[in-house]
């Protein structure tokens, strides 16, 4: 069972390292990630590196496997102790994540540690259904969420696909130098 | 018999600044029209357009302090009708890379060739990142898909990665 009481159970993993986090222009994050084997230890590695790197950056609440500069499709998030949270998963790593169906836009600004010198307005869902893959076990799980949890995931999954969110911006009026660092 | 000035207010950022010139032009019995503000590294930068029923000499006389510490200030008639845009559709270019010369140019040079017009742009340069946002009007007849190849492969020469899709306009 990967869901339990609206959490998502993660697999036990190993002891992660602190990666770190590329900025823009690296090609790495304008290139589409490819998908990889759940199960790979490499991949298992990866999923704990993430978390551990998460944890220790203020005011991070996901990161994408090319955030630290490896091209596979895999992204850690974590959104429970945000204010702008509504339904939260927890704390876990997706592998092969896809988005399954989306609806409810909603505009808000963004900023992301891969472009330290900018905020943005962005319009994107505030529901959304998310498929991947635990890493390790690699079993299936199907996230349904709302609110900020729904915007985070589409800002890394957006990352996977090569894309940062100066690539979605609302228009030229929507783009702001950061004036605080979280 | 009232006539439209432009107004441009430029140089070291401070408190007030649009106070003093909005306060000026109130008491000539001005109206501020379109106006728009920002800070461009750090100084600050505004345009703006008023209807008023005296001299632009009049204006610029009232708003001299400004000049005199250190703002570059000009009051300018606005002649003409407003230009009646080139119709069609509204699109978005979005771009960012590494920053270096010709990044605007390149870009927007293929949008003036397809006879597309540029209504609304800002760009900024973070620490060594180039960004620029541009909303475009394109004629009916601009083969955009076209235009959106020739802005990829400008792009990729660049080393910039751009997108340019149509501008997303709720009407409600």
């Amino acid at each position: 069972m990967a869901i339990v009481d609206g959490r998502i159970v993660m697999p036990a993993l190993p002891e992660g390292r602190v990666l770190p986090v590329v900025t823009v222009p690296a090609d790495v994050l304008s290139t589409p990630c490819v998908d990889v084997d759940p199960t790979d230890p490499a991949v298992v590695q990866l999923a704990a590196d993430l978390l551990a790197t998460q944890r220790v950056s203020p005011g991070c609440v996901g990161l994408a496997a090319n955030q630290v500069g490896v091209g596979w499709r895999v992204f850690s998030l974590d959104v429970s102790a945000h204010p702008k949270s509504r339904v939260t998963h927890g704390e876990y790593v997706l592998v092969n994540a896809r988005i399954e169906s989306s609806s409810r836009h909603e505009k808000s600004r963004e900023g992301c540690m891969s472009v330290p010198d900018f905020t943005g307005d962005l319009k994107r869902a505030s529901r959304i259904a998310v498929r991947g893959l635990l890493p390790g076990t690699g079993e299936e799980v199907l996230v349904e969420t709302d609110a900020f949890e729904a915007r985070a995931l589409q800002h890394e999954l957006d990352h996977l696909d090569g894309f940062v969110f100066l690539d979605r911006v609302v228009g030229p009026h929507a783009v702001f130098a950061r004036k605080t660092y979280l | 018999m009232t006539q439209s000035l432009a107004v441009t207010v430029l140089g070291h950022d401070r408190p007030g600044i649009i106070a003093d010139v909005t306060g000026v032009l109130a008491e000539l019995g001005g109206n501020l029209e379109d106006s728009s503000m920002t800070l461009l590294r750090g100084h600050f930068a505004w345009t703006l357009v008023a209807e008023v029923s005296v001299e632009a000499a009049v204006v610029a006389e009232r708003l001299a302090h400004l000049t005199a510490e250190g703002l570059v200030v000009s009051v300018l008639p606005v002649s003409g009708p407003e230009a009646p845009g080139v119709g069609g559709s509204a699109w978005l270019l979005s771009v960012h890379g590494a920053d270096r010369p010709g990044i605007v140019s390149g870009l927007t040079g293929l949008v003036a060739a397809a006879g597309g017009n540029i209504t609304d742009l800002t760009t900024r340069l973070g620490s060594g990142l180039y960004v620029l946002v541009a909303e475009v009007e394109l004629p009916d007849d601009v083969d955009v898909d076209a235009l959106s190849e020739r802005i990829g492969v400008a792009a990729e020469r660049l080393g910039v990665r751009a997108t340019f899709v149509p501008a997303d306009t709720d009407v409600l």
